[in-house]
């Protein structure tokens, strides 16, 4: 079969690879590098349960080929803690009952993550909106909700903290 | 489900790109890949070459041109939602964002990918023929100019040959003092639309004016109702006239039902939609 060579970094790391053309993003993560943090609910863009971020945007890894990938840089649910060490949002998850059986969450962390990113103080309309695109059918949304008005505040605290260490 | 495999090309530039599509029968575009990736997925897409159009960023544009604005190929949804140039003369457009899809998808989706799937439930379709926008379609070595009525052909059909790609979207700036409207009812907010009603027009001397209408969701395209648009200009606008006008119009539609939605129920959505956006049409013309 034919193959196509890339290179891109996940997590920080490097890799390289030679993937057949028709290799989805979410597979190639999956199978290839082992990362199965990053979940698979319907393979057709509806769920959201594959979104990562790719340069700091959510995106659904299954209606991406692998090749498109090349030269990105990629975070999966793995990428986000620190070691041992939570990410705050995850910390948040944990905190307020965000998760149940956890196939959602690793999509509902990137669609956080992205928000956050560029907005430190959303409104629960704001952060609703974030999720639309990411179903969950265990917690009733309210608590990922509350999850991630907590994690916006834990945020704010550690960048506040940044920039009075720094000044 | 997994896609068929087929040879993948990525070209640098529009040149190279229009050169694969004349070269190769059986080839798609991949734009965002947000219609592709999932048909092929379900393999009710099977190309046998992909061309990523995803280097192409030249295509990667919202400009002001004039009285007109274009925008190119690779311009993503979501860049359009946060562009103020189309915030400032198309607010039509970045208000009716907020009802399509969400944000992961709008990150890589394109609005030109968008009009060349052609989905009868979409809304750009219908705002794009109420914007009276220009779509310029090129092939290796010419191009022409399609007007947006003359776009969409079918469910899933557009006028896009083959070997054509659209390259650009031309949108004429409303004049001064335009309202406009947009109502969607859909299963969820970010769905396709069940029915979608957008409306632009003027009102010079209490008397309403150059009114465009158009509905998605209502028929295997999206449509502009000329009758409605034509029993409307001259009048001054009420709410009666609003309403008569919606029924009338709502006669002419055979809209398809589906599982989730029936056509009747699409036909009462347009009813009570119509009259609403055009009051806030009228609201928001000066
Ligand atoms: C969960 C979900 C919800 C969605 N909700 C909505 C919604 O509410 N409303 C809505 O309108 N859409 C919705 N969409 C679809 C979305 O808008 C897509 O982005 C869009 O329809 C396709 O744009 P694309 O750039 O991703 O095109 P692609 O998927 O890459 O291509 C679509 C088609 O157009 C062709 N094509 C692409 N670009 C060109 C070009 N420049 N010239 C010629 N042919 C081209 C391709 O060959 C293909 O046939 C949704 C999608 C998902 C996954
Ligand atoms: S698996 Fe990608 S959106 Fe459902
Ligand atoms: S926690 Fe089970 S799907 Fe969200």
């Amino acid at each position: 079969m034919n193959t196509t060579a890339i290179e891109l970094e996940v997590n920080g790391r490097k890799h390289s690879a030679n993937v057949p053309p028709r290799k989805l993003l979410s597979d190639f993560i999956r199978q290839d590098l082992a990362l199965p943090g990053t979940h698979v609910g319907c393979e057709h863009g509806v769920c959201g349960a594959c979104t990562i971020l790719m340069d700091g945007k959510a995106v659904r890894a299954c209606l991406m080929f692998a090749v498109q990938a090349d030269g990105a840089s990629l975070t999966t649910v793995e990428g986000l803690s620190k070691a041992e060490e939570l990410h705050p949002i995850q910390h948040a998850f944990w905190e307020e009952h965000g998760l149940q059986c956890g196939f959602c969450t690793p999509g509902m962390l990137a669609a956080a993550h992205e928000l956050l990113s560029e907005n430190t103080d959303p409104t629960d309309e704001e952060i609703r909106e974030a999720i639309s695109g990411n179903l969950c059918r265990c917690t009733g949304y309210e608590y990922i909700i509350d999850a991630i008005r907590t994690a916006a505040k834990k945020l704010r605290v550690t960048q506040a903290s940044d920039a009075s260490q720094n000044a | 489900m997994k896609p068929a495999p087929f040879d993948y090309h990525r070209p640098e530039d529009l040149q190279s790109a229009l050169s694969l599509l004349g070269t190769h029968t059986d080839a798609s575009i991949i734009a965002g890949g947000q219609s592709l990736v999932p048909m092929m997925n379900y393999r009710l897409a099977q190309p046998e070459h992909l061309i990523d159009i995803n280097r192409l960023s030249e295509l990667d544009y919202i400009r002001e041109d004039g009285d007109q604005i274009t925008i190119g190929a690779l311009a993503r949804h979501d860049a359009i939602h946060a562009s103020e140039l189309i915030a400032e003369h198309m607010p039509l457009i970045s208000h009716a964002y907020e009802w399509i899809a969400h944000k992961a998808v709008r990150n890589r989706g394109t609005l030109c990918g968008n009009l060349c799937h052609a989905d009868p439930a979409s809304e750009m379709p219908a705002i794009i023929q109420v914007l009276e926008a220009t779509l310029i379609l090129a092939r290796n070595g010419s191009s022409r100019e399609v007007p947006a009525k003359e776009f969409f052909v079918g469910t899933y059909d557009t006028v896009c040959e083959e070997d054509e790609m659209l390259v650009e979207l031309r949108i004429p700036k409303p004049t001064a003092g335009t309202g406009w409207g947009f109502e969607e009812v859909s299963m969820r907010k970010g769905d396709f639309a069940w029915a979608a009603v957008v409306c632009l027009l003027r009102v010079e001397n209490g008397r309403l004016d150059d009114v465009r209408v158009a509905v998605s969701g209502a028929a295997e395209i999206a449509l502009r109702l000329p009758d409605l648009e034509v029993a409307l200009a001259g009048q001054a606008p009420s709410s009666d006239i609003f309403e008569n006008a919606a029924t009338k119009a709502v006669d002419a539609l055979a809209p398809v039902g589906s599982a989730t939605v029936s056509a009747d129920y699409k036909r009462d959505l347009v009813r009570a939609l119509l009259p609403r956006v055009l009051s806030a049409a009228t609201a928001r013309a000066s």
